[in-house]
């Protein structure tokens, strides 16, 4: 390894800052109390707090999952506080009266919360800590029918919504982060589109840790009825702490018959440092529900930041035709680790599922790829394409794929390819041979390497995927 | 096409390389002129390869002795990329892929790069894509070659091709072909001697680093160097490359005390 490739990769995170902001902060450690007093802050009705204690219940009678390849220290769970919120006037009528300290921090960030100021066309919600304190065109898309709003509001709003749909496709005993989540949620996004309704602009949420030593533990539900269809992104940054801090979320898709969901995620949360102290322990349960025929589903993540990731966004194919796809880029540096992949539950016949995931370790990282595929006996005709590529830079990282493909029906056509190479000193010293230097060569490689997944993101996210993958690997080659 | 008003290019004086403690170039004197074209020829593991990558500065090797001046530069000091910016051009023995690097983004960027360099203008895709062609024409190269990704599935001729057409774009001062002719039927070495032919002219040089005689049919060499045991051991003029063909090199053995040295 030379020094050019060592540089490379070896870049600051530049969202390390900390927002001076008064906040209101639980107490640490998690019991009934606790979420009693979260529920209560939240003004929530009774049956989600019982959402809410059987989960804790099924939460306290479960193990930590070890059987990922990641290693980290245990968990105290009892060291986190579960609820931190900025304290806010109370309620506020317009974005302007949005602390200004949250709109600096936010716009140091690149997150439009003004609207006349925003993207071209993108409505977002905006988290901070442990609650939504801003969304845009709120209005804008009421008129069409759409509600896109924070959860908190929605519990409010739309009861009858949040009933229905929550934990319908991720169970309160999932698995054992998930159980936590639904005890101890604060906020999230929610959005509902109506029957027939194409979304004119693209959502987004944005998540932001502030608070040292509290976790994240956000909640998203999207349902698109019949005939509807949306694109939603996710963008997520942490300031620079030296302790570990636990963000576990969950998300969940609807699709009815003929809806498309489509949900990008760019996640940057703080990694550590570059000798693998601090960041952010990400362990995340996503699922999509293709309910209806026809329905489809499509994730696609770049994952770069987090000590730990821990995800495999989902699709559960139970409608007629429906369509899952799963596109992915995991970048790991220094001393990150990531576990992630994706499952295809195929139930509904002629249904039909694509994987592309790219893995990319520098530094004395680890990437692992996991991934199910699971073709019921009821799912006549179902179709499976897999692809899992791993990138190697430098001689201390580690790819790793741990492909499950189960198969209960003959009709089934399953296809699986994956491969491994690394951006050797030959591919550089060609590159320089021809004027180009080692930043460059690899930005290049790198992009080439993520293109189809890169193909996938909405214009504004594939630009920024393709800058943050480059500053991400700055250093590591040479 | 040696002129009287040609200038020194490259001067090579003393050179020493090892490579993990082994020592494979002994001491190399060489001096290239422009409009001259120099023909290194040896067998495998005489060295000639060697010093084609240290000219290029390849991070393997570890100059242990002598200097190199490259157009008034000390070329020793500089990184591998503005070796190349500066006009040093390696057509490599084995072209590299890359994977999902489509050709014509690679060719562009290393061309705008050299062009800032020379402080002239960078091309657009859409400039670019008309010079390459016109470019590829001289090699009988498919434009289908710009959508590739580089080098990635190319056949041996197709990779050959692809570095001279790189020597088109980017008109160095000095190239260096490392066994350019290896891997090629008679009608690729032909075409592939055509394009180079049509890039020398009386401005620049070139070193043809070669393992037989037949290239030098089509590329008509000014000096022919035998190179032996990491040091060139015999000049001359392009009939010792006919003469080393017809009585091999042990002839070259028994003579290199008697002939000498006609640097």
């Amino acid at each position: 390894m030379s020094a050019v490739l060592q540089n490379l990769v070896n870049q600051p995170y530049k969202h390390g800052f900390v927002t001076e902001i008064e906040s209101d902060i639980a107490p640490k450690g998690l019991n009934e109390d606790i979420i009693r007093l979260i529920s209560t802050k939240k003004n929530e009705p009774e049956w989600l707090l019982s959402f809410r204690l059987k989960a804790y219940q099924k939460w306290l009678a479960m193990t930590e999952p070890e059987w990922q390849n990641v290693h980290y220290p245990k968990i105290d769970f009892q060291s986190i506080s579960y609820y931190s919120a900025p304290k806010l006037k109370q309620k506020l009528a317009s974005m302007d009266e949005v602390d200004p300290e949250l709109l600096r921090t936010f716009e140091k960030l690149g997150v439009p919360m003004h609207e006349r100021a925003a993207l071209a066309g993108v409505a977002v919600d905006v988290i901070f800590d442990s609650v939504s304190v801003a969304t845009t065109y709120k209005e804008k898309l009421a008129e069409v029918g759409i509600i896109f709003c924070s959860i908190s509001e929605a519990v409010q709003n739309h009861p009858e919504l949040i009933q229905k749909y929550l934990g319908s496709v991720v169970p309160v005993g999932d698995n054992y982060f998930a159980a936590l989540n639904s005890a101890v949620f604060t906020d999230g996004s929610f959005c509902f589109i109506p029957k027939g309704v194409k979304c004119p602009m693209d959502l987004s949420t944005y998540f932001r840790i502030n608070t040292e030593g509290s976790g994240q533990f956000e909640r998203t539900l999207i349902i698109a009825e019949e005939g509807a269809s949306v694109c939603y992104l996710e963008g997520c940054t942490a300031p620079r702490f030296d302790t570990n801090q636990l963000h576990a979320a969950v998300v969940e898709l609807i699709a009815l018959d003929n809806a498309d969901i489509k949900y990008s995620t760019v996640q940057n949360w703080y990694a550590g440092d570059e000798n693998g102290v601090g960041g952010i322990y990400n362990f995340v349960t996503k699922r999509g529900l293709a309910k209806g025929i026809n329905s489809r589903i499509s994730w696609t993540q770049v994952e770069t930041g987090s000590a730990i990731t821990w995800k495999y966004p989902s699709c559960i194919l139970r409608g007629d035709n429906s369509v899952g796809e799963f596109y992915s880029v995991a970048v790991t540096n220094n001393y990150q680790q990531a576990d992630t992949g994706t499952k295809m539950i195929h139930l509904g016949k002629n249904t039909r599922s694509t994987i592309v995931s790219k893995g990319i370790s520098a530094g004395h990282s680890n990437s692992s790829y996991r991934g199910l595929v699971r073709i019921t006996p009821t799912a006549e005709g179902a179709r499976n394409y897999s692809q899992c590529d791993s990138m190697l830079i430098g001689d201390q990282s580690g790819a790793h794929t741990f492909p499950y493909i189960q198969v209960h029906n003959n009709s089934a056509i399953v296809e699986h390819e994956a491969s491994t190479s690394k951006i050797g000193e030959d591919q550089l010293f060609y590159f320089s041979q021809r004027g180009i230097d080692a930043e460059e060569a690899v930005s290049m490689i790198i992009n080439g390497f993520c293109k189809d997944v890169f193909q996938q993101l909405p214009m504004e996210f594939a630009v920024e995927a393709t800058k943050l993958l480059s500053f991400k690997l700055e250093g590591s080659v040479g | 096409m040696i002129d009287k008003n040609s200038r020194a290019i490259l001067s090579v004086q003393g050179l020493r390389a090892s490579i993990n403690g082994t020592e494979i170039l002994k001491g190399i004197d060489l001096t290239v002129k422009s409009g001259e074209i120099h023909a290194i020829m040896g067998l495998n593991g005489s060295g000639k390869s060697t010093f084609a990558k240290v000219l290029a500065g390849h991070s393997a090797y570890e100059i242990t002795g002598g200097s190199v001046q490259f157009e008034g530069n000390n070329l020793l000091e500089l990184p591998p990329e503005e070796r190349a910016r500066s006009g040093l051009f390696l057509a490599f023995q084995y072209p590299i892929e890359i994977p999902g690097v489509a050709n014509t983004q690679f060719l562009r960027l290393a061309y705008n790069t050299v062009q800032t360099k020379r402080g002239k203008e960078e091309l657009d895709p859409l400039e670019f894509d008309d010079f390459v062609r016109e470019k590829m024409k001289l090699l009988e190269m498919n434009p289908d070659f710009l959508d590739r990704s580089v080098n990635e599935g190319f056949s041996g001729g197709e990779k050959k091709r692809n570095e001279i057409l790189q020597m088109a774009l980017l008109e160095p001062t000095l190239s260096i072909l490392d066994e350019t002719d290896s891997g090629l039927d008679i009608d690729a070495l032909k075409t592939v001697a055509s394009g180079v032919n049509q890039i020398a002219n009386k401005n620049n040089a070139m070193i043809l680093v070669t393992h037989y005689q037949r290239l030098l049919d089509y590329i008509v060499p000014d000096f022919v160097h035998v190179m032996q045991a990491g040091r060139i051991v015999m000049t001359g003029g392009k009939e010792l490359a006919l003469e080393l063909e017809t009585r091999g090199y042990d002839w070259v053995n028994a003579n290199k005390s008697v002939t000498g040295v006609i640097a």
